[in-house]
């Protein structure tokens, strides 16, 4: 099918010129600069770090350590489940003080299990760190074995493992390395490309030499220059021409990976299919310094740029932070909260959902903590009903029809939300922002995959069920055939007849026997035989006397 | 005249053998009902519908027997999808059989249990792990919550518990409304 598709497809232009246009999409105010006006400047250690066993899409880890434990930076401390799933390492030293849930990023608000840490300062690094590689001379399954135990994840939001990202193409046409911010606010693809494009060129460069794809490009947005300058600078100091660096219009969500494709290559990827599908692979370019970290640094992902914003923190700021620092730590080193604080998202303004502590941990997929005041982001009016204005269908980067998806995620027919494409939806949040009735229409469509996730993993459960209970059927069933089986056999055994009686005596005649060879065997030997009085002496002979005459086979006595 | 009816008389029978032969050639067997009944009812195997099991219940709305409101772990999206397979009106759970509840699960408290194994033989699916005289685990992820095996337990050291709410098993609650709320529509 693959096939076919990429012969039907539009080619791609090698020089990147001309850019298409998706569906939809909206034009929203630029709140990054506030952020990326500042270099990119350490969080430090915080006192504890928390690092959940899941980061990323797949199988959550296995843990390798237990509380007491002494564990030093960068060491492996859980382990990958599975084909898609991504180790965890300790971001810093210090002592292991539980493995137990704890709150985590998530919209439930519910605690995961978590190795907790309790840092020791000195940041000492574990000793057996594997050797840099010289990537241009390295085998390529070494470098994927490599991006694998980093524990490398998608860093652009998702959280994909990238090793299996990797695994899942066939012919790559075009690498696409992604520089545009997903979100308005989040500055830190822009901060990271601004001052490490260094990093990032050499990243995109090891995965260009996995992949060997037909072309390479890094898209940034029109309204990040500094970005495309230093990106070009690091280009020209390497002489690599095999990669490109285009400039895309800033439109939301033109980061979303579907979005970005269809800008740069007027290719659509298919509903429910990969990029991989139509020959492009997508990776941020976070993903690509982390690659370039863990196979020229020896380093894996331990730390990430974090955008702290929101008219909540007194100092927006791009941060690095160690995987797994409280975003507390996070508010302190951006000058902490002003007064008016109220809520604290997790994301950006568009997709970003709200946390009620600061003691959830930077995960590897938090690109940014954005802490509101009501003032600049009020909370939602009461939803008033639909009046079919069609403004959410207008601005549907999918394409789709999203007061449709309403009517059907809202009275639970999930199966017609799922033919109008409910799982094409990126929840990109533009039908909701342009709803004037207020319809919170994005959680609407939340609620409907995560039912319909829930209705399917409980129709697994009800087939298993059935086929356990259909086996243990069978096998009582079965039980019960074995009993009247040997019965009849028992019955037929007593009731048989001259043949039953003749076996009966042999079984017996062979119990005897057995018995008779078991007390030769013993060997028992008279004791207390000494010193005999004649008297007693007379006694025992008696007694083997009568012995053997009862012992004596019948025809001798005769 | 007599040629038209013998032409007439050989395309008919010719067309005949056609048909008859496709019709044996391309038969396609129909899922039997009672697979696509089964199909549908939640597999707790509880008994609360009166029948032994759920293939017991599914055979008996098969056969007209029993009706399809009588499933109370399956609920209204049981009755729904039964109704929309039998092409009946959907109606109302029987309150005889139960009422529906949020799945649950059972666990043993491991320091009262004394090893009979009675629940071991009272459970449907085998979800429950022991021996004479050793101590009885639930198996949960295997457990239908059917509850069966309550009644044996001669020291009632099973509980019933909810279904732990974790990442894998949470979901998006729909957005509550204002007061104005969204009317209903369809």
């Amino acid at each position: 099918m693959a096939e076919r598709l990429q012969r039907s497809l539009p080619a791609i232009n090698p020089d990147f010129a001309r850019r298409y246009r998706f569906h939809g999409g909206l034009r929203l105010e630029d709140c990054r600069e506030a952020a990326s006006s500042r270099p990119i400047r350490p969080a430090g250690i915080p006192a504890q770090l928390v690092l959940p066993l899941q980061q990323h899409i797949g199988e959550p880890a296995e843990c390798l350590v237990s509380p007491g434990e002494h564990v030093c930076k960068g060491q492996l401390v859980a382990q990958t489940v599975g084909r898609v799933s991504a180790a965890v390492h300790a971001s810093t030293s210090g002592t292991v003080i539980a493995v137990e849930p704890r709150p985590v990023p998530h919209p439930s608000g519910l605690p995961a299990p978590c190795i907790v840490i309790e840092t020791d300062g000195r940041d000492s690094p574990a000793a057996n760190t594997p050797p840099a590689l010289d990537y241009p001379n390295t085998d390529t399954d070494v470098l994927l074995e490599r991006i694998r135990s980093a524990g490398i994840v998608g860093l652009g939001g998702a959280g994909f493992p990238t090793r299996a990202k990797l695994a899942l193409h066939g012919a790559i046409e075009l690498l696409l390395i992604n520089g545009v911010e997903c979100e308005p606010c989040i500055a830190c693809d822009d901060g990271l490309q601004r001052e490490r494009a260094d990093e990032v060129i050499e990243g995109v460069r090891i995965l260009h030499r996995i992949l060997q794809p037909g072309a390479c490009v890094i898209a940034v947005e029109d309204n990040m220059p500094e970005a495309e300058q230093a990106l070009r600078a690091a280009l020209a100091e390497c002489n690599e021409t095999g990669i490109h660096v285009v400039n895309v219009p800033t439109l939301y969500p033109t980061g979303g990976e579907r979005q970005l494709i269809k800008v740069l290559t007027n290719r659509e990827v298919p509903s429910q299919g990969f990029p991989a599908d139509i020959g492009i692979i997508c990776q941020n370019v976070g993903t690509a310094a982390a690659v370039y970290q863990a196979v020229v640094k020896s380093q894996p992902l331990l730390s990430r740029i974090v955008t702290v914003s929101g008219d909540g923190v007194q100092e927006a700021c791009n941060l690095e932070v160690l995987i797994g620092t409280p975003v507390s730590h996070l508010i302190e080193a951006a000058g902490g909260y002003t007064d008016h604080i109220e809520r604290l998202l997790i994301g950006g303004p568009m997709m970003g959902y709200a946390v009620n502590t600061d003691a959830v941990p930077v995960i590897k997929t938090t690109n940014c903590i954005l802490a509101v005041t009501g003032r600049s982001m009020p909370a939602p009016p009461p939803a008033r009903p639909c009046i079919r204005c069609g403004k959410c269908t207008e601005v549907c980067p999918a394409n789709l029809l999203p007061q449709q998806l309403y009517w059907y995620a809202h009275s639970g027919n999930h199966d017609t939300a799922q033919d109008f494409g409910l799982f094409d939806c990126i929840e990109c949040g533009c039908c909701a922002y342009v709803c004037p009735s207020h319809i919170q229409l994005v959680q609407y469509y939340r609620h409907a995959k995560t039912e319909i996730w829930e209705q399917e993993k409980r129709k697994k459960a009800a087939d298993i069920a059935r086929a356990r209970h259909e086996a243990r059927l069978a096998r009582l069933e079965r039980i019960k055939q074995e009993r009247a089986e040997k019965l009849a056999r028992k019955k037929q055994a007593l009731s048989g007849g001259n043949s039953g009686d003749e076996a009966r005596q042999a079984a017996i005649q062979a119990a005897l026997e057995r018995v008779r060879k078991k007390k030769e065997q013993a060997g028992t030997t008279p004791r207390n035989i000494e010193n005999l009085t004649p008297e007693q002496q007379r006694l025992i002979d008696a007694a083997d006397q009568r012995r053997r005459e009862r012992t004596r086979p019948p025809q001798e006595t005769d | 005249m007599l040629s038209a009816l013998i032409a007439l008389g050989v395309l008919a029978i010719v067309i005949g053998l056609v048909l008859g032969y496709t019709a044996i050639r391309f038969h396609v067997d129909s899922d039997p009902i009672v697979d696509r009944i089964d199909a549908l009812l939640p597999q707790t195997q509880c008994g609360q519908c009166t029948y032994a099991g759920c293939r017991p219940y599914a055979e008996a709305i098969a056969a007209g027997e029993a009706d399809i409101n009588q499933c109370p772990p399956g609920g209204e999206t049981t009755i729904q999808a039964l109704a929309d397979l039998l092409g009946v009106d959907p109606k109302p759970l029987n309150p005889e059989h139960g009422e529906h509840k949020e799945r649950t699960v059972v666990e043993i408290d491991e320091q009262l249990c004394i090893g009979c194994t009675l629940c071991i033989q009272a459970c449907p699916v085998d979800a429950i792990l022991g021996a004479p005289k050793q101590m009885h685990t639930v198996i949960e992820s295997e457990c239908t919550g059917c509850n069966l095996c309550i009644p044996p337990c001669p020291v009632e050291c099973i509980y019933i518990v909810p279904v732990a709410k974790t990442l894998k098993n949470w979901s998006w609650p729909l957005p509550t409304e204002g007061e104005t709320g969204v009317r209903r529509h369809g």
